[in-house]
């Protein structure tokens, strides 16, 4: 087991990476990363996954590939994404320009009391997604590395990006969205001017 | 290229066009505004696949693992995009728990799945899933409508894709193996 070396609070570097996001969709990964992104704000642009591991990113492509009009940002944990390694390769090829994945990466499972996880153990996730295709990909663990990420992920880009930002262990209080999936749904469609389904 | 016996573009069209339930399920499809497929490839959706990565107003996504599909096609749905999923009767067995996004989000969802391992079937690794293909379906909450012709499968398609698109289910088309045909070596 490796130490994360990391001072960062992740309630902390997800607020900072959500500052003044303007139009940024945001599909947040179940457990910690949902409640992160509750913290930082809740607004209908955001959709919140409570189940659904290792689909989060794949839930930001498919949005992404019907809105490359707007910024997408999936902001997941470790465990979620080492869930679904496959699409990072999905996502690798297809190349969307308006997509980028966060990973907040504590090397722990927090939901089930902070199991370690592959990247506890020292498995790199930054490297898959490099190896997968993506074409800016960067590990972090400040705050001011985490604020040069919100402006990045701003701006068209050739290729899909990836983040992962390491944050220190220490669990936080959490801060709950609303469980509806078709309330997120119909209030996300709504905010893009779509009808309610 | 003059060698006429090499593979051609026309040829490739011909022999797609000769094929009518693609090219029927293909028109449907765009007609009912689909636009993005994801797939993991079979040969019974070969000549769809083709069609729909041949047309330039089509997102397709070719998929390491069926479940993949549900995700995309839960996101393309909150931007705004009709989706329809391709895969074989195996991997409706990789898509269980993500089914759920699309079960508990009421999320539009469309899967055509041709069948293995319960007609003329050679390969017996084939058969535990091709039993438990509806049944998972069914457990998991997804509707499935059967068809086991071409003239049904297109009439069962569309009726899916309302049920699906208008009235938020999801929904699977099972194709039987009987009317895709034995494998051919």
């Amino acid at each position: 087991m490796v130490d994360q070396h990391s001072a960062l609070g992740r309630r902390e570097a997800v607020a900072v990476l959500l500052k003044d996001r303007g139009d940024l969709l945001v599909v947040s990964g179940l457990g910690s990363p949902s409640y992160d992104v509750h913290a930082a704000g809740d607004q209908p642009g955001n959709f919140y996954l409570w189940g659904a591991m290792g689909g989060a990113a794949l839930v930001g492509l498919g949005l992404a590939l019907a809105r490359p009009d707007r910024k997408v940002a999936v902001v997941t944990g470790d465990g979620e994404q080492l869930m679904g390694l496959g699409g990072l390769a999905t996502i690798g090829v297809v190349r969307p320009r308006n997509l980028t994945i966060v990973v907040i990466d504590n090397g722990r499972y927090g939901e089930t009391g902070m199991q370690v996880s592959h990247t506890g153990l020292d498995l790199d996730l930054s490297r898959i997604a490099a190896a997968c295709g993506f074409g800016d990909v960067r590990t972090v663990s400040t705050l001011v590395e985490v604020t040069a990420l919100r402006e990045l992920m701003q701006q068209e880009s050739d290729g899909p990006r990836f983040f992962v930002v390491k944050v220190k262990t220490d669990a936080e209080e959490r801060s709950l969205p609303f469980r509806d999936a078709v309330h997120g749904k119909n209030r996300f469609r709504a905010y893009l001017g779509l009808p309610p389904s | 290229m003059s060698d006429p016996t090499s593979s051609t573009a026309a040829d490739k069209t011909r022999s797609v066009l000769e094929c009518h339930w693609s090219v029927e399920l293909y028109n449907r499809l765009k007609g009912a505004d689909v636009r993005q497929v994801a797939y993991v490839p079979d040969a019974g959706h070969a000549q769809l696949i083709e069609l729909f990565n041949a047309d330039r107003d089509i997102v397709t996504t070719v998929l390491t693992t069926e479940e993949e599909g549900v995700a995309i096609a839960a996101g393309a749905w909150l931007g705004g995009d009709r989706t329809v999923l391709l895969m074989q009767s195996s991997g409706v067995g990789n898509c269980i728990n993500m089914l759920s996004l699309a079960v508990v989000g009421r999320f539009p969802l469309l899967m055509l799945v041709t069948m293995r391992g319960e007609w003329a079937e050679f390969n017996p690794w084939q058969v535990p899933m091709g039993l438990a293909t509806e049944k998972c379906l069914h457990a998991i909450g997804v509707r499935c409508l059967r068809a086991e012709s071409p003239d049904a499968l297109v009439e069962t398609v569309i009726s899916a894709a309302k049920l699906a698109y208008d009235a938020d289910q999801q929904v699977a088309v099972i194709i039987g193996q009987r009317m895709i045909g034995e494998k051919k070596w």
